[in-house]
């Protein structure tokens, strides 16, 4: 790799931009794409690649090519900073996310409780509208609090979020959904919303409930199969 | 509290090019079977035998290792290839049953 390729590289991802480094094997020559001087058809298998965040070779007319994806990191947002938000971080940046947490109380926002996180002392929903919730951003309440947990799911169910989840008794739960059932949202929607949140492993304690947070959202992510949430 | 970062090895083995080390990469580029690292991840080795990162459950990082110093020699990229029918594989027992191809490369 020529200093230049990896100097770009670096830049690109410093940029959060998404890029795809292309080897052509075995001979090693690389390029990043996209890049309107290459191919079209390798272009357009990079795009694939950023698309599905998957790398892997592919054979275009006689070349091999190693397509190697850079995506800009995931998002995690997360609303409430709570203790649980404080086991949660941990777990979550070494998965590949870039995390904020959200919570208008300056006295939970704390630099001090959240060493390196990055913060928004706004409102969640004016924060989540900033945010602009994608399709590789995932959302958790955790405050407890309607006032500050209900806007930032209206918001939230409007977003293509991939993983919206809400900390909560299934008894919490229920008055919630009816709560944003009554600001419009309908059943179909209302189920994207995964709470009580986290996977079922009988968490008891702040970092246990964070680690059944952060396999949930890793299984929503990696597609895999998931037992629907008992219904209250 | 300090927070664990995403491992980055790429980004490791250009601080160690940084401070003047010969480095090598060997990155995943293609995977059969029950490999236990998809295509894109990485290891990066240096002349003076510092390692970071995987390109599998831990049973071909021996051989990766050896062949990345080569490379590091040489200067010349290799892509080599594991599976049950490989010798070498067999050698280093992939376990796991899979089949990954390895390219490896020295950062100039």
């Amino acid at each position: 790799m020529t200093p230049d390729i990896l100097a770009a590289l670096e830049q690109a991802k410093r940029d959060k931009r998404p890029v795809v480094l292309a080897t052509r094997l075995p001979s090693g020559e690389q390029r990043l794409l996209p890049d309107p001087e290459a191919p079209a058809d390798l272009n357009e298998a990079a795009a694939r690649a950023l698309d599905r965040d998957e790398s892997g070779t592919v054979k275009l007319g006689e070349t091999d090519w190693f397509l190697h994806a850079y995506n800009p990191p995931l998002r995690l947002i997360v609303v409430g900073a709570v203790h649980i938000a404080q086991a949660l971080v941990p777990f979550a940046v070494p998965c590949g996310f870039s995390v904020t947490v959200v919570d208008p109380r300056r006295s939970f926002a704390s630099d001090e409780r959240f060493p390196g996180v990055s913060i928004s002392t706004e409102w969640p929903d004016e924060a989540l509208e900033k945010f602009a919730p994608d399709s590789r951003t995932a959302v958790v309440t955790l405050t407890h609090d309607p006032k500050l947990d209900d806007p930032a799911l209206d918001r939230a169910l409007k977003s293509q979020a991939f993983y919206i989840g809400a900390l909560g008794s299934r008894r919490t739960h229920a008055a919630r959904l009816k709560r944003l059932r009554d600001l419009g949202h309908q059943d179909n929607a209302l189920s994207r919303i995964r709470g009580p949140v986290g996977l079922n492993i009988e968490a008891v304690t702040a970092p246990e409930i964070a680690l059944s947070i952060i396999a949930e959202i890793v299984a929503v992510r990696r597609n895999a199969p998931l037992p629907p949430k008992a219904t209250p | 509290m300090s927070i664990p970062e995403v491992e980055d090895v790429l980004a490791t083995a250009a601080a160690w090019r940084a401070a003047g080390e010969q480095v090598a990469v060997a990155t995943v580029t293609e995977t059969w079977g029950s490999s236990p690292r998809p295509a894109g991840s990485q290891m990066a080795v240096t002349k003076s035998g510092r390692m970071a990162g995987s390109v599998s459950g831990g049973c071909i990082e021996g051989a990766v290792a050896d062949a990345a110093m080569q490379t590091i020699a040489t200067g010349s990229p290799q892509l080599l290839d594991f599976g049950v029918s490989h010798e070498r594989a067999w050698e280093v027992g992939l376990a796991c049953g899979g089949k990954v191809k390895v390219f490896v490369e020295k950062l100039s």
